[in-house]
């Protein structure tokens, strides 16, 4: 699976924890250390299982099956909410990556 | 048609209307707040419509398409072209669909200007605006009641701010909750943002910016959900909670609260 995040958030890494806020419904998302971590490794061109092994177990002391079960999870919730786009391909909308990055700053 | 311009914030509305009486009744509602003509006023034409429905509790739709924000709830529905800033709305005589257009047109303008309109109540004391932020029940009308007799009130429901050169300003609005007495027509440099927790002793606790964002977030009169405005809300609370500060404010209700935050002030 590829994970993207959505152009359309705003969010802020603020002590270590990455805050969202959803514009569709305006709530508001913190994430701990490690789902800041997934978040900031989302590139839409790296599948979430790579990310999982080289970003969270080489950093969290996890094991892999347990990192991607909660990985994908994670993943899950926070696309029902619009904030993760997910894919089988690779998501190639540089644009909307881009503004994702920024607005991440 | 006869124009009244309300002017809450320094942003001068001028609302237009054939219907003498409902012009009167809007002069009333907003007394402390009509200014005369402004020749940079926002306008906004009001129709008087009998068609809609008098229920304030449908759903409320703002949305932007093509250059104009669209306001549509039970009772009103209303066109805003934010570039030349004018619009019209078609509501019934009540002053309350009125009302509900304003706070959402300012939330609208401020977000652009990077300020806020916030469910909280405020208060100038000592040249100083505080602002007491909570849902319903935490305590707004209360810190109102319970503020020195020199305090001045700017509003117990809904509260304006604006960033100035140097830091922010707390404004008054005609917005009232449980008072029912709108706000002075002043402003003053903003102290703080304090939100309040009911407990048994009056206590401080600075938040970690973490907390300050999520927490002045979550008072945030918010009604448009297109992502150029929430990132700009989001990023004008960036800034607010980098230059003004955000604490908790736990607090028994006695007048003694105030003195508490006095020796914050003083400290």
């Amino acid at each position: 699976m590829f994970v993207a995040r959505s152009s359309a958030v705003a969010a802020r890494l603020l002590e270590e924890e990455m805050v969202i806020m959803c514009p569709r419904t305006s709530k508001l998302f913190v994430l701990n250390a490690v789902g800041s971590a997934i978040w900031s490794a989302l590139d839409g061109g790296t599948p979430l299982s790579d990310l999982v092994r080289d970003q969270i177990c080489a950093r969290f002391d996890v094991d892999f099956e347990t990192a991607m079960a909660h990985a994908s999870e994670f993943v899950q919730q926070l696309a029902e909410h619009g904030i993760l786009i997910t894919a089988e391909q690779p998501i190639t909308n540089q644009v909307s990556l881009e503004n994702a990055t920024q607005e991440a700053g | 048609m006869i124009g009244t311009t309300v002017t809450i914030g320094d942003i001068p509305v001028r609302l237009w209307s054939r219907d003498r009486s409902f012009s009167r009744l809007v002069r009333k509602r907003y007394a402390n707040f009509v200014r005369s003509c402004s020749s940079d006023s926002a306008e906004l034409i009001i129709s008087l419509s009998p068609g809609h429905s008098p229920q304030a509790d449908q759903e409320l739709k703002v949305f932007y398409r093509d250059g104009t924000w669209y306001i549509q709830r039970g009772d009103f529905s209303a066109e805003w072209d934010m570039l030349s800033r004018r619009g019209t709305v078609s509501q019934p005589r009540s002053p309350y669909a009125l009302d509900s257009l304003l706070r959402i047109l300012h939330t609208l303008i401020l977000a652009q200007q990077g300020g806020f309109l916030l469910h909280a109540a405020s208060i100038i004391r000592h040249g100083r605006a505080f602002i007491f932020a909570g849902q319903s029940g935490a305590g707004k009308t209360t810190m109102c009641r319970l503020a020195p007799p020199d305090s001045v009130l700017l509003s117990d429901e809904i509260s304006f701010v604006r960033p100035a050169a140097f830091g922010y300003y707390a404004f008054g609005t005609p917005f009232y909750g449980e008072l029912a007495v709108p706000g002075k027509n002043t402003s003053a440099p903003l102290s703080a943002v304090y939100l309040l927790e009911h407990a048994t002793e009056n206590q401080i606790e600075e938040l970690p910016s973490r907390l300050a964002l999520t927490q002045f977030l979550r008072n945030v009169l918010l009604f448009a959900h297109d992502p150029e405005t929430v990132g700009q809300v989001f990023s004008s609370a960036l800034q607010l909670i980098s230059r003004v500060p955000v604490r908790r404010l736990r607090f028994a209700p006695t007048p003694r609260v105030w003195e508490t935050l006095e020796q914050v002030v003083c400290s």
